[in-house]
């Protein structure tokens, strides 16, 4: 993917002023206004479609409805059903919460460490590694899971939040030491040598020096490992068969068709809300860093 | 990559591969000696209760093609793959070209379409599937009135799905074909103003050409997402209307783990999708990049 890479990096910078320029001018005729109208319309109706299915399941899960636990006026219902529902929703919440941590702990430290190692030495079988390390992108889920599902029985890991959570390590590698070699090539040579001139170790210096450098680089491998695990679904689908064990995604599709056949519509809606909220509030947070993640990292290599 | 190492030669490599260690680890345990298994399984009798049973290849290739949900599956993958691949990327460009130029409307539009890619694959399909139901759902009067629901017949199923689909990738795939469009330099398009171009013919002649690194990344990001389509369809449809909605992925997983429990011919289904895939992408990018020269 060789795209130019000179004017790639530029984007951040050029956006801003740019942009001011572009409302002020806009704004201050009549006609203009007038003009822009219909382009207005369209751009608004065309947001509220993909807005308006998130607002409509977080207002549905509070408003009534028959056949679910909140038949007459508006309330916590349908979530008393998600709390009493088998192991309860904490216990679910617990669950994905331990395996998101978990994996993006991992994927941070790993892609911190290798990172570092692709973008400032050379050692034997280098290049074979990392090309390793990108090839797991081409090979399918399926294809990998069939078999760490009998592996990790092997090794004691079957039916294990771990085990989710290292299998889902494994599928963030290729994007996150990807990013983190680029974030620490970005990084000028001089400033860990300056570092190591200094008497620093080269543990020292990647510490204290290269750290605050690359991260940005850090915080957007962590938001991508966190909503991945998050809200994964496969993985924990054939490695835990367990329900106490579930993750939230699997323990609100397993809601549906619980009684008799009959699906309680309110309290997975309740559970979309409940998956999805975590995401948006990170998503509008960190939402710089997710579009910069795209643009320093995607398109380059 | 080639820059003058300071330090010792051999130092050097050492403390490289001991910082590239836990990637190494991660890369052997989790993928290759899975990967080394999943052939080893193909080649095997291999009951998802028993374990091995000792070599029968090619038996599980034999019945994994001759499956009777395998044809079906592959052209169902393919025509799914097709259409959100068309669908995505021609939303994702247009979407792009809309609110390329920034303001803060256009900020706010972005932010809007790239809304539903914060949402998890299995949670954007549990909201669909309420969506769709004919009891839930919001659209219920469309539904009584037209007389017809969106998971009913097979071609509903598919467009439906698709819809979903669209809904929670645009926003992504508008965000990396915003990074391209921003990838061309300001002054080729006032050069092709300068020179009396139309819109039409900046956009076909200029634009589109220079995007083309651009097209072959999303190409080839959609293609392989769309095969190996899996949540969506077990979600939604679960392989229904009168099995007409399974995908490979789905194939694989009902063989290994629903009623057949035969990881045997899970495997070779997963091997044969394996070099399927790789051969698809070689074949996408040969062609982005024979167009090129």
């Amino acid at each position: 993917m060789a795209v130019d890479s000179r004017s790639t990096s530029t984007v951040a910078t050029e956006e801003a002023p740019a942009s001011k320029g572009v409302t002020r001018s806009r704004g201050m005729s009549f006609y203009g206004v007038a003009l822009r109208m219909p382009y207005w319309v369209f751009t608004g109706a065309l947001a509220l479609i993909f807005l308006a299915p998130l607002l409509w399941t977080a207002v549905a899960s509070f408003s009534p409805h028959a056949g679910t636990n909140q038949t007459d006026g508006w309330g916590f219902g349908n979530y008393e059903t998600l709390t009493n529902y088998q192991a309860g929703v904490w216990r679910y919440l617990a669950n994905s919460a331990f395996v998101s941590l978990l994996c993006t702990a991992l994927t941070l430290v790993i892609s911190f460490f290798g990172g570092y190692a692709f973008a400032r030495f050379r050692f034997p079988g280098k290049n074979a590694l990392f090309l390793l390390t990108l090839a797991i992108l081409m090979v399918p889920y399926a294809t990998l899971l069939i078999p760490l599902y009998v592996l990790l029985n092997e090794v004691g890991l079957e039916n294990s939040l771990v085990g989710v959570a290292l299998v889902l390590t494994m599928f963030q590698l290729p994007f996150s030491t990807f990013l983190m070699r680029i974030s620490f090539e970005a990084v000028p040579r001089e400033l860990d040598e300056a570092a190591t001139v200094d008497g620093c170790s080269s543990f020292g210096a990647l510490w204290r020096v290269l750290l605050p450098a690359v991260k940005p680089g850090l915080v957007t491998v962590g938001l991508f490992a966190f909503l991945a695990a998050w809200n994964d679904f496969f993985a924990p689908l054939i490695l835990i068969n367990d329900t106490e064990k579930m993750t939230l995604p699997l323990a609100v599709s397993n809601l549906r068709g619980q009684v008799q056949g009959v699906v309680d519509y309110g309290a997975t809606e309740a559970g979309v809300v409940v998956l999805a909220l975590p995401c948006m509030v990170l998503f509008l947070l960190l939402q710089r860093h997710y579009v910069r993640g795209f643009m320093s990292g995607a398109l380059k290599g | 990559m080639t820059v003058k190492a300071p330090r010792p030669r051999g130092r050097n490599a050492l403390l490289g591969w001991l910082y590239a260690t836990p990637t190494a680890v991660f890369v052997v345990a989790l993928f290759l000696i899975p990967l080394g298994l999943v052939v080893k399984m193909s080649l095997s009798k291999w009951p998802l209760l028993t374990g091995d049973q000792g070599v029968n290849a090619p038996e599980n290739f034999d019945k994994a093609v001759n499956h009777r949900f395998f044809t079906d599956s592959v052209i169902f993958t393919v025509k799914y793959t097709v259409l959100a691949t068309v669908l995505l990327l021609v939303l994702g460009l247009g979407l792009a070209l809309l609110v390329q130029e920034s303001s803060r409307w256009n900020n706010l539009l972005r932010a809007s379409f790239l809304i539903p890619s914060a949402l998890g694959l299995a949670s954007a399909s549990l909201l669909f599937y309420v969506f769709y139901s004919p009891y839930a759902s919001p659209l219920k009067p469309l539904m009584d009135s037209w007389g017809f629901t969106f998971l009913g017949s097979p071609n509903a199923a598919l467009f439906s799905t698709t819809f979903l689909i669209v809904w929670r990738y645009a926003g992504f795939y508008m965000v990396l074909m915003l990074v391209g469009l921003q990838g061309i330099p300001a002054d080729v398009f006032e050069a092709a103003r300068s020179d009396g171009a139309t819109r039409w013919q900046t956009f076909w002649r200029v634009t589109l050409p220079l995007l083309r690194p651009t097209l072959a990344l999303t190409t080839v990001l959609c293609v392989t997402g769309s095969l190996l389509a899996f949540e969506q369809f077990y979600i939604l449809t679960k392989g229904g209307p009168d099995n007409s909605t399974i995908t490979v992925v789905q194939l694989i997983y009902s063989v290994a783990f629903q009623g057949q429990n035969d990881l045997g011919v899970a495997a070779a289904i997963s091997v044969i999708v394996l070099i399927a895939l790789v051969v698809i992408n070689a074949l996408q990018l040969r062609a982005f990049r024979s167009e090129e020269s």
